[in-house]
């Protein structure tokens, strides 16, 4: 048995926190009592392997992702693979892009495939994996910096919507970001498929060369960080509304054509107070409660 | 590799960490080239104790003034207070704050603590291992099997002798295990010639996978005594099956007493008393803590000229956890039945008096020298306060038990502490916090560093690295009325 890993229900006596290493997922899940005690059993007994599992491939994951990249053996490792996989040729990304996506999947798959559930969700830092019974939904809503608990937007998921995975990422998060969004939250179909795209479209909410921008190489703020000596956004100083605007339209170009692709369903961008999203989703989801927000 | 960034063993991802910054998880970071633990510093707070809904103290912070602060109603933890071994300096907080009007202090350290262990109490009639023998964490010795007591064994882990004495895989692995017994979760310990029990404070044992339920209810004697009533009249015999003293209700006085008839039965082991058989059976993880999983093999012929064909018998376990029913046939072989309801009752009030089984965690240390130091320039006149009955010693706000004789070595319920309030220092040693509260005046009179006690108001404030936990109903309040016992 792992013995750091620490498996709780929170004060509340629903919500199951599980944490280990970087790791910190809560997680809820709806139904019969029984079914619900069965499914955080599941998620404890998955749980306490994952880290050792995924560390026991580490630097293969480190490792930058192209078409001829060896494939990992873990079942986490191989989510992480598979969702970053479609990028592999276009830009640089390592499978850890998708590691918080694709432990919440795991994580969920685990509690659906145990019992019997009518919702479930495990949120991995922000990283959300969702489980919807038969006309079920969630309300979901968005925050504009991590820790700054002030909502940005709202959306309403249903069963019928294809979106089981939410991801935010951005330079101010846990993970380093090559961009400036303050957050950008991806709909997709699985979490570690959102996940992957969240980040490589915070990625693209830049300005190149701005001077406000101070960027300072991965490796020397962790010298073993996966992004190498890659520069990441460590302060964002005063920009215009005009270099907001077109850092903003750089990461929505490249949000339409994975919407395109089908590899997302929606994403809100965010940065210095302003937003843009797309969506292929009907009009009723991400954008009406935008709208809500202005009139209020 | 950068040598000025250090390596990280708190999990398996060991990260590289560069001075000033944290590793992944964000919870350990390098701190001019020591790897520390930035949790929160944690500072309890007794309003939300009187039934105030537990709001985030953020919340609530305009109608905050500073009266309930000067009232005494927070205390400051050493949970992530740090430390200041081991140099010979003022402890890292030393706080003021009036309670019934007179002025308290409160000496505030994380003690690093080479002296300590953990005496851990594992509810279970199920034999864990000799006495004397080994205990073992990843492949380590890290303590030995000490006391049975009633109903629990007595484990004692950890020490001086195998955090520094042994090799630097013992040291470390037992750090480890302390640590994470201390603070709450489970460990796996592996009993040499003997069971393999995963322990958690305040949670039930799991003996060679099994979780434990409950405690028993008495010895297989005593069992017979509480519920030979209960039998009488709806079963002719009764074994009670218990490792330590096996009952029989017929020879039992118990029994005699009823006027129970001899039913011809005849008890393999070593007859104590009548109706109290020692050594039925191996001590083993079965029925009532022996090996036996068949029952009847501690059961010899059923004498021909007392038993009769047609006679009951019930078999039970002392927590009622395991039970069985037969009949004599006419050889007066025993043959299993299904177990009368009128027996069921009786198995199910042995199973609902027996406790919950727990595992219970004591946290010993010894505070040496330095962490004394740091709360006077006169480190024993710090003993005979404590001795006297003038200072408090809390651990993260949780009352302790000090030993009588020298020095101040205590010990403390882990369960009654904040959550993960024990950390470590590569020594290795175990990070646990601690506190002196006593009244100004005599603090001053012991030789206390009076220049360096600042107000509760200058530290009770939230931020993002002191954080506001709810008070323990349970535990007494450290600054309540001087020192005297609540009994």
């Amino acid at each position: 048995m792992n013995p750091r890993a620490q498996m709780r229900m929170l004060p509340d006596g629903r919500r199951l926190h599980l944490h280990d290493g970087p790791m910190d997922l809560i997680v809820e899940a709806f139904g019969a009592a029984e079914q619900i005690e069965a499914a955080y059993h599941a998620a404890c007994n998955r749980f306490v392997h994952v880290l050792d599992e995924l560390c026991g491939e580490l630097s293969l994951l480190r490792r930058v992702c192209t078409s001829e990249s060896e494939w990992p053996e873990g079942s986490v490792a191989r989510r992480m693979m598979s969702a970053v996989m479609p990028y592999a040729c276009q830009c640089f990304i390592t499978p850890m892009a998708a590691v918080a996506g694709a432990v919440a999947e795991e994580i969920l798959g685990t509690m659906v495939k145990t019992a019997n559930l009518s919702r479930a969700y495990v949120n991995d830092g922000g990283d959300i994996a969702l489980h919807f019974g038969v006309g079920e939904r969630f309300v979901i809503g968005m925050l504009g910096r991590p820790g700054v608990p002030s909502l940005f937007g709202m959306t309403t998921l249903t069963a019928e919507d294809a979106v089981r995975g939410i991801a935010t990422s951005g330079w101010r998060g846990r993970s380093f970001s090559l961009g400036i969004a303050d957050a950008v939250t991806v709909l997709g179909d699985r979490a570690a498929a959102a996940d992957a795209a969240a980040t490589i479209i915070g990625n693209a909410v830049d300005l190149p060369g701005h001077p406000a921008i101070m960027r300072i190489p991965a490796c020397e703020l962790a010298p073993d960080s996966d992004l190498g000596n890659i520069p990441v956004t460590q302060a964002v100083g005063e920009l215009s509304a005009r270099d907001v605007d077109e850092a903003l339209e750089n990461g929505v170009t490249l949000a339409t054509k994975l919407l395109r692709m089908s590899l997302i369903r929606a994403a809100a961008l965010h940065l210095h107070g302003q937003t843009k999203t797309v969506s292929s989703m009907p009009e009723s989801k991400l954008m009406e409660h935008e709208r809500g927000l202005v009139h209020a | 590799m950068a040598d000025d960034a250090i390596r990280c063993d708190a999990c398996p991802v060991l990260c590289y960490i560069k001075p000033g910054r944290t590793g992944s998880c964000d919870r350990y970071g390098n701190h001019d080239g020591k790897l520390v633990r930035l949790d929160p510093h944690v500072v309890l707070d007794r309003t939300v104790e009187r039934g105030e809904s537990a709001v985030p103290f953020l919340e609530r912070s305009h109608d905050w003034d500073g009266t309930l602060v000067s009232h005494g109603e927070t205390f400051v933890t050493a949970i992530g207070a740090g430390t200041t071994y081991p140099d010979y300096k003022p402890a890292p907080f030393i706080i003021s704050s009036q309670v019934e009007g007179v002025d308290m202090v409160t000496v505030v350290t994380e003690g690093i603590f080479s002296y300590c262990g953990v005496k851990v109490k594992i509810d279970t009639d199920r034999h864990l291992g000799a006495e004397c023998s080994a205990v073992r964490s990843q492949g380590q010795a890290i303590g030995h099997v000490a006391t049975s007591e009633y109903g629990s064994q007595m484990l004692s882990l950890g020490g001086v002798r195998h955090l520094t004495g042994g090799s630097r895989h013992e040291g470390t692995a037992t750090c480890d295990a302390l640590l994470n017994l201390c603070n709450g979760k489970a460990v796996e310990l592996e009993i040499e010639d003997g069971a393999k029990v995963t322990v958690q404070a305040g949670k039930a044992p799991v003996v060679d996978g099994l979780q434990e339920e409950r405690m028993r209810v008495g010895c297989g004697s005593a069992t017979i005594g509480m519920f030979a009533k209960q039998w009488f009249g709806k079963v002719d015999e009764v074994v009670v099956v218990d490792d330590h003293i096996t009952g029989v209700l017929s020879e039992h006085q118990a029994g005699k007493l009823l006027g129970i008839p001899e039913t011809g039965i005849k008890m393999k082991g070593r007859r104590s008393t009548p109706g109290r058989y020692f050594q039925v059976a191996k001590p083993g993880t079965s029925w009532g803590g022996t090996d036996l999983e068949d029952p009847l093999e501690i059961l010899g012929k059923f004498n021909v000229k007392k038993a009769w064909a047609g006679l009951r018998l019930l078999m039970v376990s002392t927590t009622g956890e395991h039970h069985a029913y037969f009949e004599l046939d006419e050889n007066l072989k025993p043959r299993e039945k299904g177990l009368p309801d009128a027996l069921q009752e009786s198995v199910e009030r042995i199973r609902e008096n027996c406790e919950p089984a727990l595992c219970t965690v004591m946290f010993m240390g010894g505070a040496g020298g330095s962490l004394r130091a740091g709360v006077t320039e006169n480190p024993v006149k710090l003993t005979h306060s404590v001795r006297d009955a003038l200072t408090r010693v809390t651990c993260g706000g949780a009352p302790v038990y000090v030993w009588p004789g020298g020095g101040i070595t205590f010990m403390v319920d882990v369960a009654r502490m904040p959550q993960n309030a024990f950390g470590y220092v590569p020594t290795p040693a175990l990070v646990a916090p601690i506190e002196f509260t006593l009244k100004l005046a005599d603090y001053g009179a012991l030789g206390g560093y009076v220049e360096n006690v600042r107000p509760l108001s200058s530290i009770a404030r939230e931020d993002e690295t002191r954080r506001r936990l709810r008070a323990r109903e349970d535990n007494p309040w450290p600054l309540e009325s001087g020192v005297k016992d609540k009994g």
